[in-house]
C-alpha cells in the first residue's frame, strides 16, 4: 500500500497534465462563447466530484449511525472536507465564468443559490467537527451529514424544476454537446476523480494518526503520576 | 480584463484552492510527527 500511492500520485500528475493539454488546447473552441467557454472543463468536472463525495459522507455517516465504526467515521469527515474544497472551486470558477458571459458575476437564482446553501451546509458541518468536543460529535455531525445529502440531488435537478440563468445538465438534461468536448470533459473528470480520491486517501491516513495520537496523549494523562486524574 | 484573462483567473484560482488545501494537510502532518517524536522521548512519560 505505501508503494501504490507514490505509483497512483505520478499517474494522476500525468492524467491531470494531460486533461489540462485537452481542456486548453486539445478540445473545440465553442463558436458563441469563445475560449471563455473552457472554464467548463474545471467547473463541471469539480462540480461532480463534490457531489460524489458528498455522497459519500452520506454513506458513511448513514454507516456510522448503524455501526459506530470510526473508520466510517473518519470517511465522513474526510470525504465532506474534500467535498467541501472541488464546491468551492465551483463556487468560484462558476462566477468567473458568468462575469464574462452573462455579464453578471452572480445572481439569485436557484441553482446558483442552492449550490451555496449546499457549501454552507458542509461548512457548517465542518465547524461542527472542529469546534464541539463532545463526545456525541460524530452522531450530531452524521446526522447532519444526512440532511446535507438531501440537497444535492436538489441543487443537480434544480434546473428541471425552475427556471435559472444557469444552463441545462449535461448529463440527463435533454441538451447536445460535441462529442470531443464530452471526451475532453470526461478526461478532466476521471483527472479530478483520481485526484481527489488519493487527497481523501493521505487525508485519512492524516487523521487516523491524529486520532492514535490523541489516544496516545490521554493514556500518558493517565499514567503520569502528576496528571489531574490521579 | 480580456476574456482569456477570465479563463485563466479561473484555471488559476483552481489550482491555488487545491494547492492551498494541501498545503494544510501537510502543516497538520508535520505537527502531528513532532507529537510523536515528543511521545518517543523517554523523559517525557516518566
Amino acid at each position: 500500500m505505501k508503494r501504490a500511492f507514490p505509483i497512483l500520485g505520478v499517474l494522476t500528475a500525468i492524467l491531470l497534465s494531460y486533461a489540462l493539454y485537452l481542456a486548453l488546447i486539445g478540445a473545440p473552441t465553442e463558436k458563441t462563447m469563445g475560449d471563455v467557454q473552457r472554464i467548463f472543463y474545471y467547473h463541471v468536472p469539480s462540480a461532480w466530484t463534490a457531489f460524489i463525495l458528498f455522497f459519500v459522507n452520506f454513506g458513511a455517516s448513514v454507516f456510522y449511525l448503524i455501526k459506530r465504526r470510526s473508520a466510517a467515521d473518519i470517511v465522513a469527515l474526510v470525504s465532506a472536507e474534500v467535498g467541501v474544497v472541488f464546491c468551492t472551486v465551483v463556487l468560484i470558477t462558476g462566477p468567473i465564468w458568468a462575469r464574462p458571459v452573462w455579464g453578471i458575476w452572480w445572481t439569485w437564482d436557484m441553482r446558483l443559490t442552492s449550490t451555496l446553501v449546499l457549501w454552507l451546509i458542509y461548512v457548517s458541518y465542518l465547524f461542527l467537527r472542529r469546534f464541539s468536543s463532545s463526545g456525541e460529535t460524530p452522531l450530531l455531525a452524521a446526522a447532519l451529514a444526512v440532511l446535507g445529502a438531501v440537497c444535492v440531488p436538489f441543487v443537480y435537478f434544480s434546473i428541471w424544476f425552475f427556471r435559472t440563468q444557469h444552463p441545462q445538465p449535461v448529463m440527463g438534461g435533454g441538451g447536445s454537446i460535441d462529442p470531443r468536448m464530452l471526451h475532453v470533459l470526461l478526461i478532466n473528470w476521471l483527472a479530478f476523480s483520481c485526484f481527489a480520491f488519493l487527497v481523501c486517501w493521505s487525508r485519512y491516513r492524516l487523521e487516523r494518526l491524529q486520532r492514535d495520537v490523541d489516544q496516545a496523549h490521554a493514556m500518558e494523562s493517565l499514567l503520569d503520576p502528576r496528571g489531574s486524574l490521579r | 480584463m480580456s476574456r482569456n484573462g477570465y479563463l485563466f483567473a479561473a484555471y488559476a484560482a483552481t489550482w491555488i484552492i487545491h494547492i492551498a488545501y494541501l498545503g494544510t494537510i501537510v502543516r497538520r502532518y508535520s505537527r502531528l510527527q513532532r507529537e510523536i517524536e515528543d511521545l518517543k522521548k523517554p523523559g517525557v512519560r516518566s
